[in-house]
Order: structure tokens, then sequence, then C-alpha cells
């Protein structure tokens, strides 16, 4: 088996009383893209938080390169090499895909205190920059306020932004929402591209996508994990295809 | 003719002040969207320290910095100790918490400095008045004002748009949550950007010293002005500030001044009298109310 990069130990998260996310035993293996699906408010984007940090478990632990992180702050995971996007665009609108970019590379150096020195002076923050918008086809509208963008290419530059810090782990929160089966077509062969250089956690309703990009993945039902598997494991799982798929492909099963 | 550039400069002269004021509080809301009430307390601290020091050692230069620093202290103590914790309640409980804050800042000063209001002289460089055109003289100390406003202005444009610092605090306003994954800590920032509204209105505070009275409850009368900057130029924009500082500035004192003749022309002396002292503390609300009914967002919408 390969080595596992991020793990959690009996991850639980509840508001109130009310279950967001039970005992999640998730184990992410160094280099591949494990898919975590599951019906609307399985608690999936509540996972992403818990492991990128935003929202602090209610019991339980994440473990990062056998590391103990489940107490240190967002900041201080993403420098470690934990990066995340979001299910809503979270570009910033009224810079340049340049300057997102930059921006992106130079919040890893968070340490300097360089802080009033000149922004376009620093030459290697913005070769780095470069060389991301070549690595994602966005050279040409690289002087391009991202408010501009249209909502695919404003995906393609957030999953850029979160290689700029050279992370090892990707934690991506549906990626394709709303960007229509051609910029999800695109985007699946971007992701594919980074196939074994990151380790990636991908949440994703886009099924094409799913079962074309996952090594492994994991079904959330309800807070918990109820499969982990390789795609066809999954496909021939009867609980997750009466869980989760049924409801969508096999409307027969379902009704019966 | 001569009145006139006179009230002018005068204008410009409050405008600046405002601005140094409203630069912070702008900012403060636009990028933790926190409303501070407290705000003119920094100011207070500020005057308090300057007045302070000044008295007990003559020195202008320690006493500006002794004062810069203190309020930018108090505003990192404040962060740190209350409004952290505020940033995500709503806006009610925010203004709630300053609003005692106001109360505390204010009964402090007065066990300190007790009741009666400090004075403070003009510095003595800068003392004295300089002719700007031939037969028209103007206090020196009251133009220090204006340029000191110009080039604080311009720092402030250096900083939010050149700087790593201002890409960050410019990031930070639009998208809490992803400056954050990007791994930039927000708290430090926050706390930075806090200390750095209230190290301005700590100046503002100095620079009014030797021209309003130094006493408890002073920076509540200018907070007023500085929320209805704030609100005509665009919350959160500080290039807004600006402008709505001056705008402010040059309505009131112009209102202020030349409301009393224009109105004689209409009405007889005493009635004009009345009126244009009402419309002119009126002005500024009519001017926020008039922009806002055709930018309802403020002059530049951050």
């Amino acid at each position: 088996m390969s080595e596992i990069v991020l793990h959690t130990d009996k991850l639980c998260k509840s508001y109130a009383g009310l279950r967001a996310n039970h005992n999640l035993d998730l184990q992410l293996l160094r280099g591949e893209i494990h898919a975590l699906i599951g019906p609307n408010g399985a608690g999936k984007s509540t996972a992403i938080a818990q492991l990128s940090g935003e929202l602090a478990p209610s019991s339980g632990r994440i473990f990062f390169n056998e590391r103990d992180m489940t107490s240190l702050p967002v900041h201080k995971r993403a420098r470690m090499g934990i990066a995340r996007s979001f299910q809503v665009s979270s570009v910033f609108d009224e810079m340049t895909i340049l300057q997102n970019l930059a921006l992106a590379v130079q919040a890893h150096h968070g340490h300097s205190f360089r802080f009033w020195s000149n922004i376009n002076r620093h030459r290697s923050f913005n070769q780095q920059a470069h060389a991301l918008a070549e690595q994602f086809g966005l050279e040409q509208l690289q002087d391009v306020l991202a408010g501009e963008l249209g909502h695919g290419e404003k995906r393609q530059l957030e999953v850029a932004m979160t290689l700029a810090g050279d992370p090892q782990v990707l934690l991506l929160d549906e990626p394709m929402a709303g960007i229509g089966p051609g910029g999800s077509k695109n985007l699946t062969r971007l992701l594919d591209g980074l196939r074994g250089r990151y380790s990636i956690l991908l949440v994703e309703h886009d099924m094409d996508a799913v079962f074309s990009l996952a090594d492994r993945i994991s079904v959330l039902v309800y807070g918990e994990i109820i499969a982990t598997g390789s795609v066809q494991e999954i496909r021939d799982n009867p609980a997750v295809q009466q869980a989760y798929l049924g409801e969508s492909e096999e409307s027969a099963h379902a009704q019966a | 003719m001569l009145l006139f550039i006179e009230q002018v400069l005068n204008g410009l002269q409050l405008g600046f002040m405002l601005f140094l004021l409203s630069a912070g509080l702008t900012l403060v809301f636009g990028v933790m969207n926190l409303i501070n009430l407290a705000h003119g307390s920094f100011y207070m601290v500020g005057a308090y320290v300057a007045a302070t020091v000044m008295l007990a050692t003559g020195s202008f230069t320690l006493a500006l910095l002794l004062a810069l620093l203190s309020a930018a202290l108090c505003g990192l103590l404040v962060e740190i100790i209350v409004l952290r914790h505020l940033y995500q309640r709503d806006h009610l409980d925010q203004v709630l918490a300053t609003f005692g804050l106001i109360l505390f800042f204010n009964e402090t000063t007065r066990m300190i400095w007790g009741r009666q209001p400090l004075f403070m002289d003009v510095p003595e460089a800068f003392a004295g008045s300089v002719e700007i055109l031939p037969g028209v003289p103007y206090p020196l100390y009251r133009l220090l004002i204006i340029g000191i406003g110009l080039l604080v202005a311009g720092g402030l444009y250096l900083l939010i748009s050149h700087t790593r610092l201002g890409m960050r605090i410019r990031a930070g306003a639009s998208n809490r949550s992803m400056v954050a994954a990007l791994g930039v800590n927000i708290r430090w920032l926050y706390s930075l950007v806090f200390a750095l509204g209230a190290l301005l209105a700590g100046f503002a505070g100095v620079m009014a010293a030797p021209v309003f009275a130094v006493e408890s409850g002073m920076g509540e009368s200018i907070l007023i002005l500085t929320f209805v900057v704030i609100v005509i130029g665009g919350i959160g924009s500080v290039k807004g500030a600006l402008l709505g500082a001056l705008l402010v500035g040059l309505v009131d004192t112009l209102g202020r001044a030349f409301l009393p003749d224009l109105l004689q022309w209409l009405f007889a002396t005493p009635t004009a009298n009345s009126i244009a002292a009402s419309l002119a503390s009126m002005a500024i609300y009519l001017l926020m109310a008039v922009i806002l009914a055709f930018k309802p967002r403020g002059l530049f919408p951050a």
C-alpha cells in the first residue's frame, strides 16, 4: 500500500445536536485522486472545512504526514502544504489573473517581513505566477481582471492558485460546479494532468468527472462514510447503489 | 474673494483631518466588516497624549511620536482583547460592544486627566502665519495639517496599491477565507490593519489638539462626521474616504461661512441668520442624501 499523506481518526462535527460528520476515517494516499461523493447535505463540505482548518472538529483527530494537526489554524496548514479551492469561486475579481497568481505565490512567503517592498519588483514571484498561468492555458488572459473571466476560466484560475504554494495535498470543493459540460471536460483534463504529483481530495457532483478522474472513491451519507474503494468497487457496491447512485441512475431500484 | 480662499483652506484642513480619521475606519469596515464606534477614542488618546507630553517636555516631535505609538498600541490591545471576537457577530453586537468601549475610554480619560479640558499650544516651529497671497496671511499650522493629509493620502495609496501588505489587505477585504487558505495569517493581518487605523486616528488627534479643546468625549462629535464621510465615499474605499472627507470639510466650512450672506439676499438679517445656522449644520447630511440618491453605495463602492 502506498504511503498515507493525510488521514482522519474518528472525526466528528455536530452543530447543536445536529450531526454533520460522524466518526470519519478518511485516508488520502500520496499521489492519488480520491473522490468524496455523497448526496447534498451529506457533510462533504464540512469534511473539507475540517481538513483545511476552517472548522474545528467536535472530536477526532487529523494527521498530515503522521503529524497531528487537528488544532493548527488555516494559514499554518496552508503553509505546510494543504491547499484548497472553494465551492463558490474565490478569486479576487478586482485583480488581474497574474496578480491573483502572484498573490497566491507570495502568500506562502509570509514569514519574511519585507511587506513594504514593491510587489512588481518581485521578479521571481511574477515568474512563478506566469508559469502557472501558462500551465493552465491562461497566459493569453493574464492581464485581464479576474472579475471579467467566464465561470470556467475562474475555476481554472482558482485551481492554479491552489498550486502556487507548491502543496502536497489539494482539497477541491466541487470545482466543476456550474461551469457546463465544456468547462467541465477542460478542467477534468487539467486535473488529470496533475495526477501523481499531488494528492487530491475531490468533492464533486459531476459523476463523469468523478469516474474518469478518481483512483479511489469514498461515499459519504448522513455524515458517515459507507464505502471506500476503486471506481468499479463503488459502482458494484449495493449499499452505495441504494443510498446514492440509485437516486439518479437506477430509479427502478429506488422505487422497489 | 480673500475670505473665500481662506475658507476654502479651512475646509481643506477640516477635510484632511477627517480623512485621517475615516481612512482607518473605512479600512476596518471594508476589510473586517466591523463597525467600530470607538474609533473616535483613538483620536482622543492621540490628542491627550500629545497635549500631555507637549506640556511636560515642550517637544512636539516627542509628543507626536508618543501619541502615535499610544494610539496604535490602544488599537492593537482593543483588537486583540475585544474586537477579534466580534468579527463573526452581527453589526448590532459590534455597535453595542464598541459603544461600551467609548464609555470606557471617556471615563478612563476623566479619571486620568480630570474633567477640565487640556489646551495645547501650536508647536513653535509652526506658529505664526505665512502670506499665501499678497495680503492674505494664513496660519502655518493649518497649512501643515493640509500638507500632512496629502502626504498620508499619498503614503496610503502607495501602501495599498503597490506593496505586498497592501495586496493582502485588498485581498482580505474581498475574501477572507481564500486569503487564509493561501497561507496568510489573517488574524495578524487584521490586527495590523486595525492598529494602522488607530494610528491614523491618533495622528488626527495630535493635529487637532492645538486647534480644538482636548477633552473627554471629543471623539464622538467628530466620529459622526467621519461616518458621513465613509458613507459618502463608499464603505471600504480609501479613495472614497479622501474625496468624501474633502467634500464634507468644504461643504461644512463654506456652508457655515457663506450661507448667512447668501440668505440675506432673500430674507431679513435675523431670519437669514437663523435659517443659515440650521441649514449649515444640515448641509453635510443634505450632501449625503443627494449623493446616496444617485449613488446608493457611495462614490467609490468597494
